[in-house]
């Protein structure tokens, strides 16, 4: 392989007119080269940019979620599972893009005792998952409730009479400041159960893949996927939902309202009539939890959830509706997933040529499909459904802060660190006790001005694929599997981007699901644009999620521009049989709406035809 | 039809007749069996050979005539492979033998719709195409033959080609006595071929049983056999059917029957098929179908040379035209991936501690 290699952190672009961006973001998260010591870890280290879940520069609030899995990922391996040669996961920020490197243990004397603490702990896990698991949806369901019971008190010119007659002994001031603390600390919380299941399945996952890929050289990591995949998992539970609500339209004659106008429109006309009000009983009991699907991956404040906009579900079932008028069938194909999973299992394992092989095997997918439920659940729970409701309320707390006209508009407050809401609050709470002036508003307005033109800076700014040093190998088993960092994906980087400065008619990607087709692009920004697309359209979208799954009923092929062969386009496609790129970079900017292309979802690449 | 005693059709051999139809027709016969398109032919068996021996009295003739030569004798071994298949192809075929042939052949060309059909004569020796003792490429071939009296001169010529300088030397040299190679010969309709070459049932580069590899070229296999030219690739996955990989090449030569002569020649390939996919996709896929089946009738990795024959630019007719033994992966000795007797966990704990290598 060609010595691939790559800027020194400290040496990284700095972008003229940003000078200062530094204080958006938590200080220890700087490359610095102030001390020697910090200096040499950091030049010594490989910085990967996270491209996986930040295509876009942090929002100093949203990076909240990124401060949230840097403590629950690596304490996780390093002090409560004890990955016998991995530590955590270090981040850095630069120029608003998150790069993270992970840490081997550094002492390899003590990777034997290490092993026999893992053994110990992890096997607890792998032999109790079950129980283990259904105690995890307790835990998190209780915090959910919490946070939605969370009030977010606004302060009133004098206290209610209570306080006083109950002896309550505090104020709605600390009542506010305490709230605040409490949703950020649902928040932290909400990202440790996260954690508690997800790197022993991704390490069950990586060496199942490992076992096939030394046992079948040529085996697609596709494959191996659909292999463990599972059939019945809740994430696809909202776009089941969808589904369920359209046939219902249709079998209480109310689809031609349900076609309709506007979301209110469509609601006030079902009020209407006797059947009108049956969907209606059944839609409202679908949005919860079910409409708190994300139309994007969560992780930014402005991915908006199904319930924060109905239209959007409302317009996606119309979609569904269509079909069924038609005759179509619009159910997943869960026959025939199943079959193509056994098919795919039995095929491989006949092929083993040693009778030990076929055990490891049974062994090592029972193994992984134990476990690969969770990777795949765990993803309404916390990037959806929590995270949807967490944002609302965080946006509660921002109409306090522009009451007091701390900021000009509610989407203001992602532009402060969780740290300097705090400190606002302090501000806004002791300026309503004392009946003076607080200082915010002459502080943040000003600042938050300045802070969105550096991001609209960082946003133009292509970040470096990694910096640092390369390393002999890599033992930690998210690195592997979920950023996909080996030897392979490290030339397909060099080879991504030799395409994208070279040959204008090809765009290359990683195979997401495979079959060739020839097609017309269009290029959806949003799931609110999936309404546009026509039967047999290419989707080019930045990347999908759930709330998406109604685009797939019309397209032939899907690109996007991140992911890799875990993401929600590979896994709906592989369903689907429909051929898919994901991870090209830049699909939504070099493919146009309209253009003919031809792709090849084995290899990975798109030629522009027209 | 009975099995005759002095020929056979191919549907009617197999592999436990190899010492009577040879390697080569026995294999065609099982490949049949196995319900794989085998261009349909008949063998003419080593009885045929012996009795033709015995009849121009040339058994005794010829092992008198091999005492006492040994590998590195180059020119008496020369001298006595010209004096012996001189005697053979000099000789006479029984008229009730002949009759045998001629009948064979007719049914051959009316089966086939071919007036005279065109046909391959090869040799079929009882000892090649074994795997660890390859004698394949040590006797002749003649291609287009037509004609029942052309045929019957092949197959002396066949026949004789037991007796190559080459030949001998290979079996003084190894320890073979002459008596007890036999040969029989091969009568095989042949293929016009639109595309030809060869095919893996296991990834030749990387030992991956799940993969088909096909290799393939306009016209003739055998530019694809001799490796003159580099031939469009594809990988099928053998489970899934998908055509996983594919690599169109630069293809400058192929070779194909000049329908003048009926003689194969080289030609260059036209520009506007150099560098176009040499199958379509459907053919791909069922060529892939074609080597599981024969992999799991032979029941290890194997490697077939095959060919279509079409007119129109739809799906061609697919013949095997041969199959053999992979060699190289096969060898090997089959050891677990795995250390065995592992549970997931523990296996799991090895990989973390094993790492991912990314340099």
């Amino acid at each position: 392989m060609a010595e691939l290699k790559f800027p020194s952190p400290h040496e990284a672009e700095i972008i003229p007119g940003t000078e200062g961006w530094e204080r958006m973001y938590p200080y220890h998260y700087q490359f610095t080269t102030e001390d020697p010591a910090r200096r040499k870890y950091e030049e010594s280290m490989f910085w990967f940019y996270d491209g996986l879940h930040y295509p876009e520069p942090m929002y100093p609030f949203d990076i909240i979620w990124d401060e949230a899995w840097f403590l629950a990922l690596s304490q996780f391996n390093s002090r409560i599972f004890i990955v016998p040669p991995a530590m955590g996961i270090d981040h850095r920020i630069h120029n608003g893009y998150i790069y993270i490197t992970p840490l081997p243990v550094a002492n390899p004397e003590e990777i034997p005792q290490r092993a026999e603490q893992f053994m110990k702990r992890a096997g607890y896990y792998y032999q109790n998952w079950d129980k283990l698991h259904d105690n995890w949806e307790e835990k998190m369901k209780g915090i959910i409730g919490e946070l939605s019971e969370l009030k977010i008190p606004a302060l009133p010119e004098m206290e209610d009479e209570s306080v006083v007659f109950d002896g309550l002994g505090i104020s709605t001031g600390y009542t506010l400041l305490n709230a605040y603390d409490k949703l950020i600390d649902l928040g932290i919380k909400c990202w440790q159960y996260h954690f508690e299941f997800l790197n022993l399945g991704y390490a069950a996952y990586v060496f199942f893949v490992d076992f096939c890929q030394k046992a079948f050289p040529d085996i697609p990591l596709q494959t191996i996927t659909q292999m463990v995949a599972g059939i019945d998992v809740i994430i696809y539970r909202p776009d089941e939902e969808l589904k369920k609500l359209a046939k219902l339209s249709v079998e209480l004659g109310v689809d031609d309202v349900a076609m309709t106008g506007k979301s209110d429109q469509v609601l006030a006309a079902m009020e209407g009539s006797e059947n009108g009000k049956k969907w209606l009983e059944a839609f409202q009991a679908a949005r919860e939890p079910w409409f708190w699907v994300s139309t994007g991956t969560g992780w930014y404040h402005h991915d908006l959830s199904w319930n924060d906009d109905l239209n959007i579900p409302l317009d996606a079932m119309k979609i569904y509706i269509e079909k069924i008028r038609a005759g179509e069938s619009i159910d997943r194909p869960t026959a025939e997933i199943q079959k193509k999973r056994d098919e795919l299992a039995t095929g491989y394992r006949e092929l083993l040529s040693t009778e030990e092989d076929r055990a490891t095997f049974d062994n090592m997918l029972g193994q992984a499909r134990t476990v690969f439920p969770y990777v795949e659940n765990h993803l309404f729970y916390v990037e959806h459904w929590f995270h949807s409701l967490f944002w609302n309320k965080m946006r509660e707390v921002s109409a306090i802060l522009k009451e007091h006209k701390f900021i000009n508009d509610v989407e203001d407050v992602w532009y402060l660190k969780r740290s300097e809401i705090k400190d606002a609050l302090w501000d806004v709470v002791t300026a309503w006790a004392t009946g003076s002036n607080g200082r915010g508003p002459l502080v943040w307005p000003k600042e938050i001005e300045w802070r969105k033109g550096v991001m609209e800076k960082f946003r133009e700014w292509t970040p470096p694929d990694a910096m640092g040093q390369v390393p002999e190998t890599i033992t930690e088993p998210f690195t592997i599997v979920l950023w996909g960092v080996t030897s392979d994906s490290m030339t397909n980087w060099a080879k991504l981007k030799a395409v994208a400065e070279g040959d204008l008619t090809k765009v290359v990607g990683f195979p997401g699901s495979p079959g060739t087709v020839e097609g017309i692009v269009r290029v959806c920004r949003t799931v609110k644009d999936i309404g546009q697309l026509q039967e047999g359209e290419i989707l080019v979208a930045p990347t999908t999620s759930p709330s998406w799954a109604p685009a797939f009923q019309k397209i032939k092929a899907a690109v996007t521009d991140v992911g890799g062969v875990m993401c929600h386009a590979a896994i709906v496609c592989r369903e689907y049989g429909l051929p898919a790129i994901v991870g090209t970079g830049s699909a939504t900017s070099r493919l146009k709406t309209g253009m003919r292309i031809k792709l090849d979802g084995a290899t990975g690449e798109i030629e522009i035809l027209s | 039809m009975n099995i005759s005693k002095y020929v056979i059709p191919f549907e009617q051999c197999d592999l436990s007749m190899v010492d009577r139809v040879g390697g080569k027709c026995a294999s065609l016969g099982e490949l049949m069996r196995a319900n794989v398109p085998v261009p349909p032919g008949f063998a003419v068996t080593t009885d045929a050979y012996v009795r033709f021996l015995e009849d121009n009295g040339l058994k005794d003739k010829i092992l008198k005539r091999l005492e006492g030569l040994q590998d590195g004798m180059v020119e008496e071994i020369n001298r006595a492979s010209e004096q012996i298949r001189g005697w053979i192809e000099a000789g006479s075929i029984a008229e009730f033998l002949e009759d045998f042939f001629c009948e064979y052949y007719r049914i051959l060309s009316k089966r086939t719709r071919t007036p005279a059909c065109p046909v391959a004569v090869r040799s079929s020796a009882t000892a090649e195409d074994l795997p660890g003792a390859s004698f394949a490429g040590q006797q002749d071939t003649y291609l287009w033959t037509r004609g029942a009296e052309d045929l019957l001169d092949r197959v002396k010529k066949c026949w004789s080609s037991l007796f190559t300088p080459r030949a001998i030397a290979y079996r003084a040299n190894m320890g073979f006595p002459h008596a007890q190679v036999l040969i029989s010969v091969a009568v095989q309709k042949m293929v016009r071929s639109f595309t030809a070459g060869v095919m893996f049932t296991i990834n030749p580069a990387t030992g991956d049983r799940a993969t088909v590899v096909i290799d393939s070229n306009w016209g003739y296999g055998e530019s694809v056999v001799s490796g003159e030219v580099t031939p469009d690739q594809f990988h099928v996955n053998k489970i899934t059917l998908e055509i996983t990989n594919r690599t169109i090449s630069d293809k400058a030569i192929y070779y194909t029957t000049d329908p003048e002569t009926d003689e194969v020649k080289q030609l260059e390939t036209e520009d506007e098929r150099r560098n176009q996919q040499t199958l379509l996709d459907a053919e791909i896929v069922d060529l892939a179908k074609l080597a599981k089946g024969i992999e799991k009738h032979y029941g290890k990795p194997m490697d077939i040379e095959w060919a279509t024959e079409k007119t129109l630019p739809y799906k061609g007719e697919i013949f095997i035209v041969q199959s053999r033994p992979e060699t190289v992966w096969s060898r090997k000795e089959a050891r677990p991936v795995a250390e065995p007797g592992k549970s997931a966990l523990e296996y799991i704990v090895a990989g973390l501690i094993q790492g991912k290598k990314v340099r």
